[in-house]
């Protein structure tokens, strides 16, 4: 009778890599009501190509790859992946705008890597900045809350939208983003960085443009946010993220926006708005957190969080761009391996016990 | 110090990185006593159970054995014996599997039970206090006890510390799931226990003694602060369940707050640790005089219907405990040694237990699912969350299948302890442990590689160094041989008379030995001859005699005798080489004690009943193995001190070495004879000793022969190098261990094995007459 060999230890606490995907993807979900329910179906429909080409594509990978399929292709990380860039794309964006950057994501940023586990760039994140490189106009071309809108955005609409560029009805993305008053509203990360490159104040926008920023922070983008920050609460107490990352990415957020914002009130915006509008929470806790493409020891982690949160308010408030999530990401993934090198933990017994100088 | 304490008392606990919380699984087997079980029909028995060494087999097969009798015995401080767990018969001995995780096989004794039971002749000792530390370690060394909490480390070597101990903590927490044996054997034999700890007290007299249990043993912890509520420095400490607490370096840091540093063991802290149930098979050692042949097994595992505590035997077959506690085969089968945590998987149910088998742990497939999940790893950083050692096992793991050895290091892989905590939580199910132990074994074996290769080349370096050497001090004796030779044969001077009656002497001691063995009337007769031309001390013939007549005593108690044969075997081919140095020198005590030994056989011959009386205080002591050496040595003492008063022109050490020397001189003279000339005797042992592994001995033969050139006694150092060469020969094989030998103790060996061949000599003698 031949008994089974395994190794140590033989008790395993049943969890699984796809079972963790599938809760971060659980969590994304009061985020993406709160888009839903502030922007219309556009992203929806985005998340639902993104899926659709990410499983695809991962498919054909992994059979030329051979790998067994059903260990990677249901393991939950391409969806997630596709869910993350559906989210970050804007609602009305083009379709092949999502078909593009899905592919590349998993062709070339996870698989072309080695697939899971090996990939040194976040693949939603690095999709993104392709997309935002190659076609400027279509990735910045964020429309307003619905409550904006001149017509109402349903989901046949939306369809229409991103399949064809224009409404049901015959409006075109432009056109809808359109003010009464005349002028083109964009996000209110946009809207800011626009206006300040005009030479305006920060109090001058406000009151040109109160619409945009709402009664709070960012109108939409608020609520947006809360839903993640609740997403991300959930993942937290289930424990399938560290809060070492977003407690050092939002702490660091604060305190360099503190500074900048004391520094001069003017042209600097509030942490609560730094916090609240554009993808913040969103990479606070899905996008900053992927295991993978951080660092690795809880010190490491801190200072992976510090500088990406250091980097956004640098680019939202010196850089050039509106938002600065995908790029803090991207820079902080390349130097996640260097970070791990010196935050190698102490070991148990080793080193800064006085006791082994003490032997010696 | 105070503060730890006081911490203690207050129940406050440092924590330990990581650590996690598996379902506990102890109620299979928690509420039942240990039982006792049939005998099996065979044990298995390695002979290495332990962290080190195997000892050395002193049974055979067919041999029959006592319950608690030594199988083996140890000369290396990490080997530790092991002994027969019931009486019977030693069935076989050869290679089987045994309980490893590497699943080699290992030497195994096979012991057929006789059903009987009957136990060796034990020594009870009342009281412990009046025997020494080193008594008290020795008992403990010789009981066979390691370790009996898993890692089977020999216990007196723990016990063996220099330092100041400041805390003594044992043991009781055991975190893996399923196992109870702590538990039960605390709740059953507390005060076993408790006395086992005493007796750690009085060796290691340490400042404080913890106990530590973890709080999911309610009972035990009870149990054993009943027990030891009299003792006041003893403090039971209920530590929170977590595994993996049970972990020495993890406990340690949960009581003192103190860090084991990397590569150090705890004692560099003033701290010892034992298991409760090593505690217990130390009282039962120390005071019953019970070697360590029997252990508590949990026996559990869904796939076992009456899981339960058993005491099983040392070497009882896996098979029989599952039979005994009901086991349903299953159609995957998955035996596993030791908990789920860090046990490990059978080859087959026909391995014994040992020493460190604390759980059989038989599961179902679906308790303990064998599936592959394994996927790549996502960083999730969960292992590292929960390492006790504050590793990154994920880097680890990585660097491991990348075989990366140089970053393995860096990051710590020889302090993980293989808890398996990591693979526990890690959802990608990566068996991380077991890329760690593939790590670990190949960079330890790339570090043997390297090692051996440097040894090689410092061997290879020195050789050629020593044979250049050898060389020139070859040429160097060849020169001086001609020289002195021709100085000898044409000069008349005193050196050459000397060195002629030396010669003189030797063929007469070889004549005598020849006549003794041939003829008795003739032997007799020029034995007188000699002693008649030799002036001799009638009192040093005397003493000689009394010496012959007790070594002719002790070889009457015969197996004792062979006893000291056997182990003194190496030590007296060490010893005849050796003493040919002084041999040279000390040619003139030679001569004299060939005589006396000469007379006294006479005297023997004619007084055997003067000499019996004398011996008999010596006879009884004799009947111990121990004492025998020592009485060989008094008897030589006498017999030199006696010759030194007679022989007053060389000093009274030199005789003494001189005596043994020309004792084992009769046993070479015919080379001797034959080897007239010093030059080809020299080289002879050059080539014989080349031949020989040991340099010291090699070194030792090379200064004889250039000692004896200094005092050119030439005749008399080919004697020498003849009996060096023969000692070579006989000892070749045992060379490596005669040089731990004590010096005097080979002598007395020596002196032991020349008289006693002069005994039977004179035996057959008598026999004949
Ligand atoms: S727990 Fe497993 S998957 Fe997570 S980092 Fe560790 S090894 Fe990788
Ligand atoms: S097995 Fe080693 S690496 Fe894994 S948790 Fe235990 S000590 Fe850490």
């Amino acid at each position: 009778m031949a008994f089974f060999i395994a190794s140590s230890p033989h008790e395993h606490n049943r969890s699984k890599t796809s079972a963790l995907m599938r809760l971060v993807i659980m969590a994304t979900i009061p985020g993406i009501f709160a888009q839903w329910y502030f922007f219309g179906w556009g992203n929806l429909i985005h998340i639902g190509i993104a899926i659709t080409c990410a499983l695809i594509t991962e498919f054909i990978v992994l059979s030329l790859r051979n790998k067994p399929l059903n260990k990677y292709l249901l393991d939950g990380s391409a969806i997630l992946t596709a869910i993350l860039l559906g989210i970050s794309i804007p609602a009305l964006a083009p379709w092949w705008i999502t078909v593009i950057g899905s592919i590349f994501a998993i062709l070339v940023v996870k698989q072309l890597y080695g697939g899971l586990g090996h990939n040194a760039f976040n693949p939603a994140m690095a999709a993104y900045v392709l997309l935002l490189v190659s076609f400027p106009v279509q990735m910045t071309n964020w429309q307003p809350p619905l409550s904006l809108l001149p017509i109402d955005l349903d989901f046949n609409n939306a369809l229409s939208t991103i399949f064809t560029g224009f409404t049901l009805e015959g409006y075109s993305v432009e056109q809808l983003r359109t003010h009464i008053d005349g002028f083109t509203m964009a996000t209110p990360l946009d809207t800011l960085k626009t206006n300040l490159t005009l030479g305006l104040t920060l109090d001058e926008i406000h009151r040109a443009m109160p619409m945009v920023f709402g009664e709070n922070f960012a109108l939409g983008w608020e609520w947006v946010n809360a839903g993640f920050l609740l997403g991300g609460v959930f993942l937290l107490i289930k424990r399938a993220i560290h809060w070492s990352i977003p407690v050092s990415f939002l702490g660091s957020m604060l305190i360099f926006s503190f500074i900048a914002y004391s520094f001069n009130p003017d042209l600097n915006p509030p942490t609560m708005f730094h916090w609240l509008a554009g993808g913040t929470m969103l990479g606070a806790f899905f996008i900053l957190t992927d295991p993978v493409t951080c660092a690795t020891s809880v010190k490491g982690r801190l200072i992976f969080g510090a500088l990406a949160g250091f980097l956004v308010i640098l680019i939202r408030n010196i850089g050039g761009y509106p938002d600065a999530i995908a790029f803090s990401v991207l820079l902080c993934n390349m130097a996640a391996p260097l970070i791990d090198q010196y935050t190698i933990p102490r070991a148990y017994g080793q080193g800064t016990s006085k006791n082994t100088e003490e032997l010696k | 110090m105070s503060s730890i304490i006081s911490r203690i008392k207050k129940g406050q606990w440092w924590k330990f990185h990581g650590g996690i919380h598996p379902p506990q699984q102890k109620h299979f087997t928690y509420n039942k006593p240990i039982r006792n079980i049939a005998m099996p029909e065979e044990l298995i028995l390695p002979l290495k159970q332990h962290i080190g060494q195997k000892g050395e087999l002193i049974v055979s097969v067919g041999d029959k054995v006592l319950k608690g009798q030594p199988l083996t015995q140890s000369h290396h401080p990490m080997a530790v014996p092991i002994h027969a767990p019931t009486s019977g018969t030693v069935k076989a001995i050869h290679d089987a599997p045994v309980a490893h995780p590497s699943g080699f096989n290992e030497p195994c004794l096979f012991l057929e039970p006789d059903g009987n039971d009957t136990w060796k002749k034990r020594v009870l000792c009342e009281n412990y206090q009046q025997l020494s530390h080193q008594a008290i370690i020795d008992k403990i060394a010789n009981a066979g006890i390691a370790g009996m909490g898993g890692a089977g480390f020999p216990s007196h070597i723990k016990l063996n510390t220099k330092p100041e101990i400041e805390f003594l903590i044992i043991n009781g927490a055991e975190c893996e799931p399923y196992i109870t044996a702590d538990d039960l054997l605390m709740r059953e034999h507390c005060n076993t226990i408790v006395e086992g700890i005493k007796i750690l007290d009085y060796i290691l007299k340490p400042q404080h003694i913890l106990i530590a249990i973890e709080d999911n043993k309610p009972e035990a912890i009870k149990a054993i602060q009943q027990a030891s509520a009299n003792e006041n420095n003893i403090q039971v400490c209920v530590i929170p369940t977590k595994y993996p607490t049970g972990g020495e370096k993890q406990l340690i840091k949960t009581l003192t707050g103190q860090e084991v540093p990397h590569g150090a063991l705890p004692n560099s802290l003033g701290i010892v640790m034992q298991n409760v149930a090593t505690c217990f098979a130390i009282a039962e050692a120390v005071i019953d005089d019970i070697p360590l042949i029997r252990r508590v097994v949990t026996v559990t595992g869904k796939a076992v219907e009456k899981p339960q505590n058993v005491w099983a035997l040392l070497g009882t077959p896996v098979k029989h405990l599952l039979t005994q506690c009901q086991y349903q085969p299953q159609p995957k089968e998955h035996l596993i040694m030791g908990g789920p945590m860090m046990g490990f998987s059978l080859p087959n149910s026909y391995v014994g237990i040992i020493k460190t088998t604390n759980c059989i742990l038989a599961p179902t497939a679906k308790e303990i699912p064998n599936e592959d999940n394994e996927v790549e790893c996502i960083r999730c950083g969960q292992c590292a969350d929960v390492c006790p050692s504050q590793l990154l096992p994920q880097e680890l793991q990585w660097h491991a299948k990348a075989k990366n050895y140089d970053q393995l290091t860096k990051y710590n892989l020889f302090d993980c302890i293989e808890c398996g905590a990591c693979a526990y939580v890690c959802p990608s199910q990566i068996p991380l442990v077991y890329y760690y132990r593939i790590a670990k074994a190949e960079i330890r074996y790339q570090q043997q590689q390297e090692l051996k290769a440097e040894k090689a080349k410092a061997r290879f370096e020195a050789r050629k160094k020593r044979l250049a050497l050898e060389k020139i001090k070859r040429e160097e004796k060849h020169r001086k041989a001609a020289e002195a030779r021709r100085a000898a044969m044409n000069s008349n001077s005193a050196e050459a008379q000397s060195a002629k009656s030396a010669v003189a002497a030797a063929l007469a001691r070889a004549k005598a030995k020849k006549a003794q063995t041939a003829e008795q009337q003739e032997s007799s007769k020029s034995q007188e001859n000699i002693v008649e031309k030799n002036t001799s001390d009638k009192k040093s013939a005397v003493a000689a005699a009394i010496a012959r007549a007790k070594a002719k005593k002790s070889k009457t108690a015969p197996k004792v005798e062979e006893v000291v044969e056997k182990t003194n075997k190496p030590a007296k081919a060490a010893a005849t080489q050796q003493e040919a140095v002084p041999a040279v020198d000390s040619k003139k005590a030679q001569v004299a004690a060939a005589i006396a030994r000469a007379k006294a056989k006479k005297e023997t011959q004619n007084k055997t009943t003067k000499t019996t009386k004398t011996t008999k205080a010596d006879q009884t002591k004799s009947s111990n193995t121990t004492t025998a050496k020592p009485d060989a040595t008094k008897a030589t003492k006498t017999v030199t001190k006696k010759t030194a008063e007679k022989q007053k022109a060389t000093s009274k050490k030199t005789q003494s070495k001189a005596k043994p020397a020309a004792s084992t001189t009769k046993k070479v003279t015919a080379k001797a004879k034959a080897a007239p000339k010093r030059t080809t005797a020299n080289q002879k042992v050059t080539k014989d000793t080349k031949t020989n592994d040991n340099e010291k001995t090699n070194n030792i033969a090379v200064t004889s022969a250039e000692n004896a050139e200094i005092k050119a006694q030439k005749i008399k150092a080919a004697v020498a190098k003849a009996k060096a060469k023969k000692a070579a020969e006989t000892n070749d094989a045992n060379n490596q261990n005669t040089q731990e030998s004590d010096k005097k103790q080979r002598i007395a060996a020596a002196i032991a094995k020349a008289k006693a061949k002069k005994q039977q000599l004179n035996q057959q003698q008598q026999e004949s007459t």
